[in-house]
């Protein structure tokens, strides 16, 4: 696994190599222009990094009121009961689904609502792709989240029940304070595979590239940038498409090692 | 027992024979394997052809939609027999390649769709349209849109444009247009495979964007004919050179290519001066390069090659071009392709007598 890793890691850091010496590693990350005009290219990353972050944590804030409830459900109300496995094995279902089938349900059922609603009056957007990304992400936070909650030792729930807790004040008192660091550590996994969610993103961002102002407004993420203008990029404008995927690669690594080392420390509690 | 025998048997003798089978209609060369890559614009034209061609010749064809500058790219690194492409190459693109020999294939055009409720035709102009994708007009009731359609009630909603996400010919096509007629598109966007454009939303591929105007009210975008053709989206009349409005079409593409074209076939027929043409019109060419022996190619396989293009030229498959929403070459345009093959060598010795 180091190997290939490492491997990535090189063959990206190489082809990126000429966009970062063109327009300087910072300056990279923090030009807001991606202009095509033959002999004035610009291409700059922040645009992508901006609607890669706005999804992501959009999708997480929308996750929370469906994931948390499951994994209460599953992990402490009927935990170890039929219906908690029933619920359990659906929602692990949505995990099951591919990408393209969430873009097109979002792309034909979901826009068109939020059309009509007039929430997103262009239909595609920063809203429409987090709304998506939120159902597709609640399986790995519910199931995660629901071990986690599990694992509370039963001495401290029965000590809280014992001095009458209510089972709101154990969930509040007992549960969030004991898992809570692992709770979080799956949020922050879910958002490693909400940042390079591509197709999804890709069909209903609506792919312009200036910095989303609004929540409504369009804009593209830094997978989308890639999956859409890599058949057609040479010279520059690939080696910029490639430094984004680096960009992105750390970007995703160092979520995830966060997420990893929260629950290291929670295993240890 | 005799019976299963001489059953399995006979299965074997015609598994053989039905394998020998492509082989055997070509006569004197073996059937090849040839590869091309590029433009998605023709995409559903070659399918046809290649399809035919492979029961013809028994050579089979794989053709990879990336794209018109994928396929160019894959060109230069002499890596497929032949590259599609909407646009053809630029003299710099030429001097840093080994001479290419360009065939158009077919024609096709860029139609302006839209998803207005109500509205059954509409009427543009060429820098109306340059305007629209500026972000210049804003409101379908503009007065400027008001007055070209006098006939129509257009709504007082906003305008939402839908381009292209990916770089693309059809992009390239449709900006050359724009490029042509007015002014302002000229000096802010150009022409070009990507274009900045500054309002609205973009989709991934003529599908994408014929997908997104057909669910978005009050949209207008770009898509190739052959998709709104064949899927019915409403599209707009434009005035071509002439001051006439005319409805894309098999017969005003074709009208298109009416005036003189170049001896090498590189050339823009957008905003064509001839009656009766659809301005936003275009050759789609295929290009494969002069000396055919590289990256270890057979001679079979160069003349396999140039049978492919002689078939797509050949009146049987351009009569196909309507059937599949595209329109035939003139035939001017097949005399000067037969005549540019024909300088196609091997080893420095040309192909084709």
């Amino acid at each position: 696994m180091p190997i290939v890793c490492g491997g990535v890691v090189y063959a990206l850091v190489t082809d990126a190599y000429d966009a970062f010496e063109h327009f300087g590693f910072l300056n990279f990350l923090t030009s807001s222009q991606w202009s095509y005009t033959a002999g004035n290219e610009q291409y700059g990353a922040l645009p992508f990094i901006t609607g890669t972050l706005m999804t992501a944590l959009l999708a997480l804030v929308f996750c929370i009121p469906f994931s948390l409830p499951v994994a209460l459900f599953v992990g402490e109300y009927f935990k170890e009961t039929k219906v908690a496995s029933v619920l359990s094995t659906v929602t692990d279902l949505l995990a099951g689904i591919p990408s393209i089938i969430y873009g097109l349900w979002g792309f034909f059922t979901l826009r068109p609502i939020l059309m009509t609603l007039n929430i997103s009056p262009h239909g595609s957007g920063v809203l429409t792709a987090s709304l998506v990304l939120a159902i597709m992400i609640i399986p790995y936070v519910a199931s995660l989240s629901a071990e986690f909650i599990k694992m509370v030792p039963n001495d401290l729930k029965e000590g809280a029940y014992s001095l009458g807790a209510t089972r709101a004040e154990v969930i509040r008192k007992i549960i969030f304070p004991v898992a809570g660091s692992g709770m979080f550590s799956s949020y922050v996994l879910a958002i490693g595979r909400a940042l390079g969610e591509t197709m999804t993103v890709t069909m209903l961002i609506g792919n312009t590239n200036n910095i989303p102002t609004s929540i409504q407004s369009t804009g593209n993420s830094m997978a989308s940038i890639i999956a859409n203008q890599f058949g057609e990029a040479d010279d520059l404008r690939l080696s910029s498409l490639i430094a984004i995927g680096l960009v992105l690669f750390l970007i995703t690594a160092l979520i995830n090692m966060i997420g990893k080392m929260m629950i290291k420390r929670a295993r240890i509690v | 027992m005799k019976k299963i025998f001489s059953s399995i048997m006979t299965l074997i003798i015609a598994i053989t024979m039905v394998s020998c089978g492509g082989n055997a209609k070509n006569g004197v060369r073996k059937a090849q394997e040839l590869s091309g890559a590029g433009a998605t614009f023709p995409l559903p034209f070659y399918n046809v052809v290649f399809e035919n061609f492979a029961q013809v010749n028994g050579d089979i064809v794989a053709y990879g939609g990336v794209g018109s500058g994928g396929g160019v790219r894959n060109l230069r690194d002499k890596v497929v027999d032949f590259a599609g492409s909407d646009a053809f190459l630029t003299d710099k693109e030429m001097a840093e390649m080994a001479p290419v020999v360009h065939v158009p294939t077919c024609m096709g055009a860029v139609v302006v769709a839209y998803n207005l409720d109500g509205v059954k035709e509409l009427k543009l102009t060429g820098e109306v349209v340059a305007d629209i994708f500026a972000g210049e007009i804003k409101m379908w009731n503009d007065e400027r849109l008001t007055a070209l359609n006098p006939d129509v009630t257009l709504p007082a909603e906003a305008i939402i444009p839908v381009f292209r996400s990916d770089g693309s010919g059809t992009t390239f096509i449709f900006t050359d247009y724009l490029t042509k007629v007015s002014p302002m598109w000229k000096e802010k966007f150009g022409a070009g495979k990507s274009v900045n454009f500054p309002s609205g939303q973009a989709a991934k591929g003529n599908p994408g964007v014929a997908g997104v105007i057909s669910q978005t009210k009050n949209s207008i975008g770009y898509v190739g004919s052959e998709y709104a053709f064949a899927q019915k989206i409403p599209y707009a009349n434009i005035q071509n050179a002439r001051g006439e409005f005319i409805l894309p079409s098999s017969e005003s593409i074709s009208a298109a290519a009416a005036g003189t074209i170049p001896a090498d076939t590189r050339t823009s027929i957008t905003n064509a001066d001839a009656a009766g043409a659809y301005p936003i019109s275009t050759f789609t060419w295929m290009i494969i390069y002069k000396e055919q022996n590289y990256s270890g190619r057979s001679k079979e396989q160069a003349e396999a090659t140039l049978d492919l293009l002689q078939y797509i030229l050949s009146d049987e498959a351009q009569n196909i071009t309507t059937e599949v929403h595209y329109a035939p070459l003139p035939a001017k345009a097949k005399e000067l392709s037969m005549k540019n093959l024909k300088t196609v060598t091997y080893d420095g010795v040309t192909i084709l007598q």
